[in-house]
């Protein structure tokens, strides 16, 4: 078993609601409180919502919802967290289980040191304290996936605890109006994962893998309302979200559904909730059979696991059987907060911009390269990149990685574009054509399709008199005050010019000419 | 003196043994093929004269809780039974005794998952105490002119580990392994005269040696020590191999008599060989006083609930899923854990975990489960058992619980400390049963325990088990039971 897991968790931050009308929701921005760095762990994270809803009713007193998160992070490491076999995506089912997996009688747990590294790596970037003393327990319940019956976690004493995250909200339809927010993390603990089980409705039967590794992030949400000044209302959970979309749309719908049932006169019960995406709603998950008891107790096969800086090493300890919170401090890679601050100081850029790069996966490498091969300037290319190949990115459903475009060819367009050999529109043309992938370079690009900007002034001139000429109408209107006239005449300019002009410039050769 | 003999002729003659024997139920699976086998490359080490050390070729048996790969391990349970893919590999300490070249002969009878302390609620039956029928017991039986059928009074060996007693006992072996959580080696140790050690380790539940002598023990635990990679829970430390030297002066020796291990229920014999023993110690001049555990009788409960609450934890993986007995039942899965649990174990290993889940409840965690574990002491010599092995008919007139509650009394503790123990055998009773007494060291410290219960064995010269009676032709080959008297060509 055990794909190795970190779990993160915190109790939840309240926020105020006004009262609001039937059916409609409160607006929120994007939550960005989960991280993207392809960890597992488990976390709490609580949500700070833009309210956009009415001013509540006179006499009718607030709502304040708390929202607390568990969030299950699978680590990246080689073998699982307490067996020798391997982690790996998609493999055949319950093919890579040992027979600690499998929970044969007499087999062991052997914690495995990168997932410990993985886990105090994890808690130094969220500022947590790291432990130097953590414990392992056992949390016991019946289930087909969980071959033990209990599952190994750190329940009572995990490794790091009372950390925190600060993240940008946007509080607005601008993307200028973002601000920062902070929320607490509770815990962080190292805990098996249980197996994966499929539901075969036809046959009445359900199958296990005991492979693990299954799906990398996964939330669930404790949801409870109050009205403030009063003690916490009964809380549900809801489980097993899988994306950041569905964990929004579930607490918008769990936090409505309980302030209905409240106003209502019903009661809210502490129970386990799924979210039905396809209907948008959370739906009961067990039966009501009470609250489950996991017998917690420690588990004695682990002794306590013991941690050490630079300070505490004991002299003459061996280096693989120690564990150096200093030294992984070390080995700690930028932190995004960091980068995307340095972008904003280093390349001009907005904060929102910042975030954008880092939320995407490649992106900012994919801009750093860029950076490197352009001389434009970096406000063009974080323009371009966020903009245009980000745009034609999302259209088509594409990762960074997976992009006809590279960072030489883009370098290369922005460098024709910089030293004006080209106009803006030529370039997004250009630009679609490097996009359909027949390996041509944008100059061969330009070259074919005859995009070169005209050089020669004097035939500028020309073709702006002769189109003067030609429409004296659109020249009646201009005169009568018609500002869009203007644009009219430059587009029959470049027309004229097969797109080969500068707008720019033609618009300057045109009024000059129009006004003598 | 045995003389030179083969490791065929000798695992040949523990066989012949095992048969005899039989009717004592020590044994729960004889792998008479893997034996004979592991005979055959013994004996082509020695010609080569690359013997792999003292126990190449030297018959063994595995209590039947071990894992062994290609032979089912039962622990006595319709769970596991038939079920040889459920443990795939060895368990590491019968693993190390593989690698030195013993011959495994079988896997040795107990009470259903180590939990008893009589050998009698296994799935395959009681084990019977070999001193049932010695000489020695029978004599004294007709001196009191008992005129029952002899077989109907048969004593129990004691337990869990009682099928591993029994076959070194009775000669099958020269060293056998069990388990003990409370006691389950030292016990039946005891009511045998073979010396159940149990090592240091963390865990309560934990390897113990049963042989003939202290020596034989001292070389089992040399093989057996040290750190093992799968259990994490093991020391680093690196270990060798000891020899016990002869302790000639125990001057410097000082003694521990715990004064609440005095208690109403131990026989009269019994204390009176205790007393006799400190008299000994302190007339070859070592240190002799009595001490204090106060906590004792607090630890028998505590450890009743500690006890519990692991198996309750460590038997949840038996649900018939992945290995193991299933029911036929497929009305739900719920429904398919509660029969195949049921029909798997028998009702004392349900009992405890029920015990050891009603423990763990979260409501109750803190009053049973977090008390239990702040009694921890250290201590010295005391009794192991409360008297001499029982008649079966006797024993079985109270239930397990309550049994293993009066007799896990003196070996418990240690369990509950971590620390290392042996129980050497002192004296045959009026009833001409043996009568072993337990030595309790200090933490690591497993070599200078066995420095003086080598002492106290050379001291005592307690009897060797007489089944001639038993075995026709084999007392001239077993006069010299010990490993050391062994020599293999």
């Amino acid at each position: 078993m055990a794909a190795p897991m970190l779990r993160w968790c915190c109790p939840g931050r309240r926020f105020a609601f006004a009262r609001v009308g039937c059916g409609s929701c409160h607006r929120r921005g994007p939550p960005t409180g989960s991280t993207s760095n392809g960890k597992r762990g488990q976390s709490s994270v609580a949500q700070q919502p833009h309210i956009t809803a009415q001013k509540p009713r006179k006499g009718e007193p607030e709502w304040a919802a708390v929202v607390g998160l568990e969030i299950h992070a699978q680590i990246a490491s080689n073998s699982k967290l307490f067996s020798g076999s391997q982690v790996c995506f998609a493999a055949p089912p319950n093919s890579l289980v040992s027979f600690f997996d499998a929970s044969l009688p007499g087999t062991l747990p052997v914690l495995n040191r990168r997932c410990v590294e993985a886990a105090v790596m994890t808690g130094l970037a969220l500022d947590c304290h790291i432990n130097r003393k953590s414990l392992f327990d056992r949390k016991h319940y019946f289930y087909a996936d969980l071959p033990a019956g209990y599952q190994i976690t750190q329940q009572r004493l995990p490794i790091a605890v009372n950390g925190s995250l600060a993240y940008s909200v946007y509080v607005g339809r601008k993307p200028s109006q973002m601000v920062t927010r902070t929320v607490r993390v509770k815990q962080i603990q190292l805990e098996q994962d249980s197996g994966k089980s499929l539901h075969d409705d036809l046959r009445s039967q359900t199958l296990i893998d005991l492979n693990r590794a299954e799906g990398q992030l996964r939330v669930d949400a404790n949801i409870s309302v109050h009205r403030p000044g009063e003690p916490l209302g009964i809380r549900t959970e809801v489980k097993n979200l899988n994306s950041a979309r569905f964990l929004a749309k579930a607490i918008d719908y769990e936090i409505q559904r309980q302030i209905n049932e409240l106003e209502n006169g019903g009661e809210i019960l502490n129970e386990t909730r799924s979210f039905d995406f396809k209907l948008g709603c959370t739906v009961p998950m067990r039966d009501k059979e009470g609250k489950q008891d996991y017998r917690f107790m420690p588990e004695p096969n682990l002794p306590p696991l013991l941690l050490y800086d630079s300070g505490s090493l004991p002299s003459g300890a061996d280096p693989q059987q120690v564990i150096n919170i200093d030294q992984l401090r070390e080995r700690l890679p930028e932190l995004p907060r960091v980068t995307r601050q340095r972008l904003v100081q280093q390349y001009g850029m907005l904060p929102e911009h910042s975030c954008v790069l880092l939320n995407e996966v490649g992106l900012l490498e994919f801009f750093q390269n860029v950076i490197k091969e352009t001389r434009a300037e970096p406000k063009k290319v974080t323009s371009w990149v966020l903009n245009t190949f980000l745009g034609f990115l999302k259209q088509q459903n594409l990762a960074v990685s997976e992009s006809p475009v590279t960072p030489s060819a883009l370098a290369e367009l922005l460098d024709l574009l910089d030293r004006k050999a080209i106009s803006a529109p030529a370039a997004k043309q250009v630009f679609e054509e490097l996009w359909s992938n027949e390996g041509k370079t944008p100059a061969q690009i330009v070259a074919e399709k005859k995009l070169e900007l005209l050089q020669d002034p004097e035939a500028l001139e020309q073709l702006c008199r002769s189109t003067l000429e030609a429409h004296p109408d659109v020249v009646m209107d201009l005169k009568r005050g018609n500002p869009r006239a203007i644009n009219k005449l430059i587009g029959l300019v470049r027309k004229a010019t097969l797109g080969r002009a500068d707008p720019t410039a033609i618009k300057e050769v045109l009024e000059r000419q129009l006004s003598s | 003196d045995l003389g030179q003999i083969t490791p065929t002729e000798l695992c040949q003659r523990c066989l012949s043994l095992i048969k005899k024997t039989k009717f004592l139920n020590a044994y729960i699976t004889v792998s008479e093929e893997v034996a004979l086998k592991q005979a055959e490359e013994s004996e082509k080490r020695y010609k080569k004269g690359h013997s792999l050390g003292d126990l190449d070729g030297i018959p063994i048996a595995v209590k039947d809780n071990f894992s062994t790969s290609g032979i089912e391990t039962t622990c006595a349970s319709n769970m596991l039974k038939g079920k040889v893919l459920c443990t795939p590999y060895n368990a590491t300490v019968v693993q190390k005794l593989l690698d030195q070249g013993a011959l495994l002969m079988g896997k040795t009878n107990l009470d259903e998952f180590a939990m008893g302390s009589g050998s009698t609620d296994g799935i395959f039956g009681p084990v019977k105490n070999p001193w049932s029928y010695s000489k020695q017991y029978r004599e004294k039986r007709k001196q009191n002119s008992h005129s029952e059928n002899e077989d109907s009074n048969w004593l129990i060996t004691g337990g869990s580990s009682g099928g591993s007693a029994a076959a070194v006992s009775a000669f099958t072996c020269f060293a056998a392994l069990g388990s003990d959580t409370g006691g389950s080696t030292r016990n039946p140790a005891a009511h045998f005269s073979r010396h159940g050690l149990i090592p240091l380790v963390n865990s309560m539940d934990v390897p113990g040696i049963l042989t003939r002598c202290v020596d034989d023990a001292a070389t089992v635990l040399g093989v057996l020590a040290g750190h093992d990679p799968k259990d994490s829970t093991t020391i680093q430390d690196p270990v060798k191999p000891f020899t016990l030297p002869s302790l000639t002066d125990v001057s410097k020796l000082c003694i521990g008599i715990p004064k609440e291990y005095l208690t109403p229920e131990l026989s009269s014999e019994v204390q009176s060989l205790w007393s006799k023993a400190a008299n000994l110690f302190e007339s070859e001049g070592a240190k002799v006083t009595e001490v204090s555990l106060p906590h004792t009788s607090y630890s028998i409960v505590c450890y009743h609930v500690l006890c519990t609450s692991e198996v309750a934890s460590n038997m949840a993986r038996f649900d018939g899923l992945e290995y193991g007995h299933r029911c036929d039942s497929d009305v739900s899965t719920e429904a398919m854990y509660a029969a195949t649990r049921r029909e798997g174990f028998n009702d004392v290993v349900r009992g405890r975990i029920l015990s050891g889940n009603f423990f763990l409840l979260k409501e109750n965690y803190e009053n049973y489960f977090v008390k239990a574990q702040k009694v921890r002491r250290d201590v010295l010599l005391t009794p192991t058992t409360l008297s001499e092995a029982v008649p079966y008919t006797e024993f079985i007139k109270e239930d397990n619980r309550t049994r293993s509650a009066q007799d896990d009394i003196f070996t418990q503790a240690v369990n509950m400390a971590g620390l290392p123990a042996v129980s050497v055998p002192v004296a045959l009773s009026s009833q001409g049963l043996p009568i072993g007494l337990q030595f309790i060291g200090r933490a690591f410290c497993d070599q200078q325990l066995l420095i003086v219960a080598k002492w106290f064995e050379k001291q005592v010269q307690f009897p060797v088990i007489q089944l001639q009676e038993l075995m026709d032709d084999c007392s001239s080959v077993f006069e010299n039971e010990k490993l050391a008297s062994v020599s293999l060509k």
